[in-house]
């Protein structure tokens, strides 16, 4: 009588084991999205655990930097497990894009949300929050009816005076390759030129000790993520440390803007829930979040900003399609090496 | 070592066993895998990117680079053999505690010394401001330099040949030390012209791995924007979205590499390193009353500097980012454990494997083949990662498509798996386990075998009656240089870890890619805490060998 009765539990545990190894890929497909990540868990994991409790799909990402992550994806191909792919800048979204790793994702809901110049043209990815790169200074040393342009950081005024981060940091790299897109390669060497000649110290490793250096005097004015700045003026809000929001005036082009953002991959197994997990990252209630998380602008332009960074006053971006970033990328690297940019 | 009764232990020449062939064989292949794809990507020539390399950046990077290798060389040697001699052979105060306390850098990962040197010490740190404010004036210290990187690399790699040299100077024996003396050498001249030549496996071992890592490096020269090598070969592939140049940069560094070991290797041909008595025979060396205290001073300053600073300033970041402490970090603890600790036992029996075969099939080709499977350590470990992840993804999806062909829908088999991880850890870190085996095995001459044999012993109790006590000091130190070196990973780890995978590392780069270096901290001290298991028990585990020499 034992043997049935543990022939029929085996029977049970050998249906349910079969059933658990096929039930992965047939049930769970349409309750899941997997994303590569570039953006910073501490920045991003908010957000989907936000989205997991709204709408019951699950989410699973994993973070890394970009060059890998897109590497990987090419590995991976066809069988890549990723739906969707998020950076932290433009140029990377533009390369994922040129190599063929991302697909268009129509949606009218992302059209309405997100501005066009903060979108790619053929709809294969889109931005998710906007990070100016903008001029802080130390109002002990400057006197903002000084400043103008970025261009004009390379005039003789400020030799000696100018901090910057390193050129091996994209978003400087980004910043080159918008001057390229809007002033052409020779007036963009120019003004990099001049930058180098200003400079105070060597290039920093990032924007929180180039912020610092001015704060302490080393230097008087920098560029930065505006990000960096809200940062630590929470820690410190007395730190003398000021915005200024270059490229204003009428003939100039606004201020140099940068995004995170995501596309879908071009062999999303779950391509339909990729595009509504981006759908919702745009809506009025995840953008303030997903801005706010790390003090940066809602690329959602109904959506208001964190009182911190509303105290910095608007300011008009430059309208070039962020493409651009990518698209130049290389040229401004080597136009770096050429000026001794490091 | 279920292995013992099917490894002949240095079988005779005529005999010519297979298995070392084999051994070597798969692990070069394992390394060639990632190689290859690097070297591959000559068939995509770069011309214009390497013009435009060769005239505005590569002179400056490579005399960077050079610049790098010789100070940091000379400064781990320094550091390193100057603190393994004093703790090993001499007796100052505070020698017992100075022992471990200096092996503690190990586990500091070399960015996070230096971004707490860069703080404390540039134009803004409190050093300069407190300076200025007392004087109003402050000398500037050039810490962001040349001089500050070299002084903070080899500040944290000086253990990797501590910990070798000091292996060596305990078991070369005071006999020949005191020959020497009996001859009338000063004890100064008896180091110079006995100890140290004799430690030369030893220190050379450390010091390929020291020089290699440094070659490899881009976390430390990142923060310090020092531009080397591995800067151009990021330069290539992330600013100029070149994936091809920057293997193309990165073969060159094997090419430099694989020469250089070649070099060593031919130079220490021919001569022999036979223990010159008994391991730790003999008084250690009583120093004068002022040069006692000097010692004392020298080892004392090195772990102030390398350990006390940096560990006091992530305590207090870590400290400031304590809300940041939440269950999880249980899980990140384990998963680093979980992999250094299986990531070192699997990483010293390839090293074992790989210093076994080389010693029973003696050669050029093989030898050349042992160099080569070695040198996954000098490459940047995100290109490394990459060239792993190409080969193991076309295996995947054949397998898959193969799958498909029979109409089943099979899983990758190793994308996503630790099989995976561990395995490129192999390719990573198989130099760290195979050097210091290496050189504890020249300790055991095949003369000492055939003495072996006549006395009866062969097959597993000659394994474990002679091979494993000249061995152990060699094994205890490639396990634990592995496991603090797979802890403090982070390119391959974030590359092949599966979902959810999350280690201590991987949260330091989650916080310092955004430049959130303080709340780095509190996973940083962490892994540091976590580092120093190891590093306690292979203390203890000397202890008691010591012991039980005695």
């Amino acid at each position: 009588m034992i043997f049935p009765a543990a022939l029929s539990q085996l029977t049970r545990a050998v249906a349910i084991v079969l059933c658990c190894a096929l039930l992965p890929s047939t049930l769970h497909a349409e309750e899941e999205v997997v994303v590569y990540s570039a953006r910073n868990e501490q920045l991003i994991k908010p957000l989907f655990d936000a989205y997991e409790t709204a709408s019951g799909v699950r989410v699973r990402f994993l973070t890394d930097k970009e060059g890998p992550l897109l590497a990987r994806l090419k590995a991976e191909g066809v069988n890549t497990p990723a739906d969707l792919l998020l950076t932290v800048d433009a140029g990377n979204l533009w390369q994922a894009a040129r190599s063929g790793l991302l697909q268009p994702v129509d949606s009218t809901l992302l059209q309405e949300r997100i501005p066009d110049h903060l979108r790619d043209p053929d709809n294969l990815w889109v931005g998710l929050s906007v990070r100016a790169r903008t001029v802080v200074y130390n109002p002990d040393r400057v006197d903002p009816a000084e400043l103008s342009t970025y261009a004009a950081l390379a005039d003789p005024q400020w030799r000696g005076r100018l901090c910057l981060r390193t050129s091996n940091k994209v978003y400087n790299q980004s910043l080159v390759a918008m001057l390229i897109a809007e002033q052409g390669e020779q007036e963009a060497e120019r003004i990099v030129r001049g930058w180098v000649e200003n400079l105070a110290t060597p290039p920093f490793a990032d924007d929180t000790a180039a912020l610092k250096a001015v704060a302490a005097g080393q230097c008087d004015l920098t560029l930065v993520n505006t990000y960096y700045l809200g940062r630590l003026l929470k820690e410190d809000p007395a730190l003398p440390l000021k915005i200024f929001w270059p490229n204003q005036g009428m003939e100039d082009s606004g201020v140099h803007v940068n995004i995170s953002g995501g596309g879908i991959t071009r062999h999303a197994k779950h391509p339909e829930a990729a595009r509504r997990l981006l759908e919702w990252l745009a809506s009025d209630e995840a953008q303030a979040a997903f801005a706010g998380e790390n003090l940066e602008y809602p690329a959602n332009p109904g959506v208001a900003v964190a009182p911190l960074v509303a105290s910095w006053g608007e300011f008009r971006q430059s309208p070039l399609n962020v493409a651009f970033a990518g698209a130049h990328q290389a040229a401004a690297v080597k136009l770096m090496d050429r000026a001794g940019y490091r | 070592m279920t292995q013992a009764e099917t490894l002949p232990i240095a079988a005779p020449r005529e005999a010519r066993p297979l298995w070392p062939r084999l051994a070597i064989g798969a692990l070069a292949a394992l390394v060639l895998l990632p190689l290859g794809v690097i070297f591959a990507s000559f068939t995509d020539p770069q011309g214009a990117v390497w013009a435009h390399f060769g005239e505005f950046v590569l002179p400056r990077l490579l005399l960077n680079t050079l610049w790098l290798l010789l100070g940091v060389g000379l400064g781990t040697a320094l550091l390193g053999v100057s603190l393994a001699w004093l703790t090993a052979a001499c007796e100052f105060p505070g020698r017992r505690w100075l022992t471990w306390g200096l092996l503690l850098p190990l586990a500091v990962p070399g960015y996070v010394l230096g971004f707490v040197m860069i703080g404390l010490l540039d134009f803004t740190g409190p050093l300069q401001t407190t300076l200025r404010d007392l004087f109003g004036t402050a000398p500037e210290i050039p810490i962001r330099s040349r001089g500050g990187v070299i002084a903070v690399m080899a500040l944290t790699l000086y253990p990797y040949v501590y910990l070798v040299a000091r292996n060596a100077f305990q078991t070369q024996g005071r006999r020949a030390l005191e020959a020497a003396q009996t001859l009338g050498f000063s004890r100064a001249r008896g180091f110079f012209r006995v100890a140290l030549p004799m430690a030369r496996p030893w220190i050379a071992g450390g010091l390929a791995l020291v020089l290699m890592e440094t070659l490899a490096d881009f976390g430390t020269v990142a923060v310090f924007n020092y531009d080397t090598f591995t800067t151009a070969i990021y330069r290539a592939w992330f600013g100029m979205f070149n994936l091809s140049a920057a293997s193309q940069l990165a073969s060159l560094l094997v090419v430099l590499v694989f020469s250089a070991l070649a070099l060593e290797q031919r130079s220490r041909r021919g001569q022999r390193f036979t223990p010159g008595g008994r391991a730790d025979q003999g008084e250690r060396i009583a120093l004068g009353p002022v040069a006692r205290w000097l010692a004392t001073l020298w080892c004392g300053l090195v772990f102030a500097v390398a350990v006390a600073v940096p560990l006091a300033q992530l305590l207090a970041w870590a400290w400031q980012s304590r809300g940041d402490l939440d269950i999880r970090y249980l899980g990140f603890l384990h998963h680093s454990l979980i992999l250094a600790g299986s990531g070192a036992v699997g990483v010293v029996m390839l090293g074992l494997l790989l210093a076994y075969s080389l010693r029973a099939r003696p050669g050029r080709l093989a030898s050349i083949a042992g160099r080569f499977s070695t040198l996954g350590y000098a490459l940047p470990g995100t290109v490394l990662a990459v060239g792993f992840y190409l080969p193991m993804s076309a295996i995947d999806n054949g397998w898959i498509a193969l799958g498909s062909r029979l109409g089943q829908t099979w899983e990758p088999l190793l994308g996503g798996t630790l099989v995976a991880m561990l395995l490129a850890y192999g390719v990573r870190f198989l130099a760290v386990g195979f050097h210091p085996i290496e050189a504890a095995l020249h300790r055991v001459t095949t003369s000492m075998d055939e003495a072996a044999r006549n006395l009866g012993s062969s097959g597993r109790d000659l394994l474990t009656r002679v091979h494993l006590p000249l061995l152990r000091g060699g094994i205890a130190t490639a396990a634990v240089l592995v496991f603090v070196d797979i802890m403090k990973e982070m390119p391959i780890t974030l590359m092949t870890r599966p979902f959810g995978w999350d280690t201590l590392a991987v949260r330091i780069f989650e916080m310092t890619s955004e430049g959130e270096w303080q709340r780095a901290a509190l996973p940083a001290i962490t892994l540091v805490v976590a580092g120093l298991i190891p590093v306690l028990l292979f203390m203890r585990g000397g202890e008691m060998e010591r012991r039980d020499a005695a």
